[in-house]
């Protein structure tokens, strides 16, 4: 790590952690060009707790998605290996959920079968299937939409039934890469307290990709930054403000959390910075 | 604007298309009722359907109108169903894999632009005259038009599709039959109709060359007695049959296929 993260980041980290589920272990990734290859990741560590909710920042093209492609096993990396479990994880499966920033629903089912059909290359029983789609359609509000096709729906509803769709079947990690950045403000918000509440009661890992400083605060417990040319991790950052348990509205108003914005914002653009003084916290 | 003004403009639409037929028709039976034209080269419209009529009773040369019509459509079928049946899993797979595409590629490309009449000399002497030779024709005419459309459709789908299905627990199998098939089918579709299209003009070209039944050998010796009102019946029947078999497919990708095209679907 080259920036110094701030301490508060150690004393937090010290409660006692989960089994680690993912870890990466010195994965680098270089597209070759022509005649030279261009280095897009490099040596990157990392180990993802069991109920971690990680967020990523970092400027455009760093390497956020290659990153998620790699440990969803979309994307073999040059070098290095990923570890779920403790068992290399070298393709995709239903270990690892993933929701992209495009919906990506089936076009041509419904949205419940969308949800179903998941649970159907389980290989989970009918009858099964019929009162998880229903639970999971319930859990993302869409009850009345079960029968609609994705197009009948709007971008937020389409976001949430993807969200419901890889839920369902029951991945011990998910990975999402901005889902909530092609929604309007209003939307966005509804969806960030709808995920936040879903990884309360569910404790799942949560490696979740963002652009925006104060959505990574709002809802990471972990806060990640990465530098491009090559991607590298440069801030790994307990976020103290995740065991405040306000509404995103009243965290918004806290000191603290402008001081953790201005903080992440200046280590995204590679600047020195200080610490932010968070004395408050111990 | 809204649906129902789109539905307003669909029914104009329709109205627009009547006037035109309307129109036809009319030119026809006028030109016919005052002998403009000599009624050997066009005959009027009563004489015609007194023709079907009379088609209708006593068939054509000892075979009956709708056997005619329904050997005809009995090749055109076998030919078309042989063609999905090969040529969407092979398009399939030279979709997936340029290896096996670059394998058929040569062989396809390199048939397709033949006239089907060049080379159905050489498979009337392979299978001899009867239907098994029209048959293969039909269906190298069909099959064509259906794999390509289907290879360009697989290298169409979205990765991230073929991913999402993965990360659901998708093996590459399942990816095939439930994710990539269902994404190709309204391409598929469009294949056969256009397939069908150049099928049914084969068919007739076919038929006019070696058969003894069939709707276009029907046009075809009915116009060496200089019988035109039988060619029109036959040339209204063919196209009468190429409308309907064309608007039902369209029916069904309607009703089918309501998502495709759609923004952001
Ligand atoms: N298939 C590819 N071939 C070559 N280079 C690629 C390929 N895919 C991505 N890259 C490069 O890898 C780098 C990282 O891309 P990536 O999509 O991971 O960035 P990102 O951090 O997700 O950016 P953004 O925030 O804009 O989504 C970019 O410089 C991009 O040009
Ligand atoms: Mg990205």
């Amino acid at each position: 790590m080259q920036t110094s993260a701030p301490t508060t980041a150690h004393s937090s980290m010290a409660h006692n952690r989960n089994p680690t589920l993912i870890e990466l272990k010195n994965i680098r990734l270089a597209y070759s060009q022509e005649h030279h290859d261009t280095p897009i990741l490099d040596d990157i560590n990392l180990q993802l707790d069991a109920d971690d909710f990680v967020c990523l920042l970092g400027p455009s093209g760093c390497g956020k998605s290659s990153l998620l492609n790699i440990l969803a096993g979309f994307q073999t990396p040059t070098a290095g290996e990923v570890m779920i479990d403790s068992q290399p994880h070298t393709g995709p499966s239903a270990k690892v959920g993933v929701v992209f920033q495009h919906h990506n629903l089936f076009p041509w089912m419904t949205i419940a079968k969308n949800i179903e059909f998941g649970l159907k290359m389980k290989g989970v029983e009918k009858s099964e299937r019929k009162k998880l789609v229903s639970d999971y359609l319930n859990l993302v509000g869409l009850e009345s939409s079960a029968h609609l096709l994705p197009y009948q729906l709007s971008g937020g509803m389409k976001q949430r039934a993807a969200i419901a769709r890889t839920l369902a079947t029951d991945p011990q990690a998910i990975l999402m890469d901005e889902p909530f950045s092609a929604l309007d403000a209003l939307t966005r918000e509804n969806m960030q307290a709808h995920l936040l509440e879903l990884w309360q009661k569910t404790k799942k890992c949560i490696f979740f990709i963002t652009h925006d400083v104060e959505e990574a605060l709002l809802l990471g417990r972990r806060i990640l930054v990465m530098h491009a040319n090559p991607g590298r991790m440069v801030v790994d950052l307990q976020n103290p403000l995740s065991s405040y348990r306000q509404s995103i509205q009243e965290l918004k108003h806290l000191k603290e959390f402008h001081d953790l914005r201005s903080y992440l914002i200046s280590a995204i653009r590679n600047k020195e910075v200080n610490s932010p003084r968070l004395g408050w916290l111990r | 604007m809204g649906p129902r003004s789109t539905y307003k403009k669909h029914v104009l639409a329709r109205g627009v298309s009547f006037i035109s037929v309307a129109f036809i028709l009319m030119i026809w039976t006028v030109s016919t009722h005052f002998k403009w034209v000599d009624p050997v080269f066009l005959p009027s419209p009563q004489s015609v359907w007194q023709t079907f009529l009379e088609l209708l009773r006593e068939g054509y040369k000892g075979i009956s109108l709708s056997s005619h019509i329904l050997d005809s459509l009995y090749r055109l079928f076998i030919a078309l169903i042989l063609a999905l049946f090969t040529a969407v899993p092979l398009g399939i797979f030279c979709g997936i894999s340029k290896y096996v595409l670059a394998f058929f590629d040569p062989i396809i490309e390199f048939y397709r632009p033949l006239p089907p009449l060049a080379y159905y000399a050489l498979l009337v002497l392979w299978l001899g005259i009867d239907d098994r030779s029209k048959v293969a024709l039909l269906f190298l005419s069909a099959f064509a038009p259906l794999f390509l459309a289907t290879v360009a459709s697989v290298q169409r789908v979205p990765q991230d599709r073929i991913n999402a299905a993965r990360s659901l627990g998708a093996t590459k199998p399942k990816v095939l039959l439930y994710i990539i098939l269902p994404s190709c089918l309204p391409d598929i579709i469009t294949g056969l109709r256009t397939a069908i299209g150049v099928t049914y003009a084969t068919l007739v070209a076919a038929e006019m060359v070696a058969a003894t039944s069939g709707i276009g050998w029907m046009v075809l010796d009915a116009s060496k007695y200089l019988r035109s009102d039988i060619v029109f019946v036959g040339i209204i029947l063919m196209g009468g049959i190429a409308i309907l078999m064309d608007s039902l497919i369209r029916l069904y990708q309607h009703l089918q296929f309501s998502w495709v095209g759609k923004q952001d679907s």
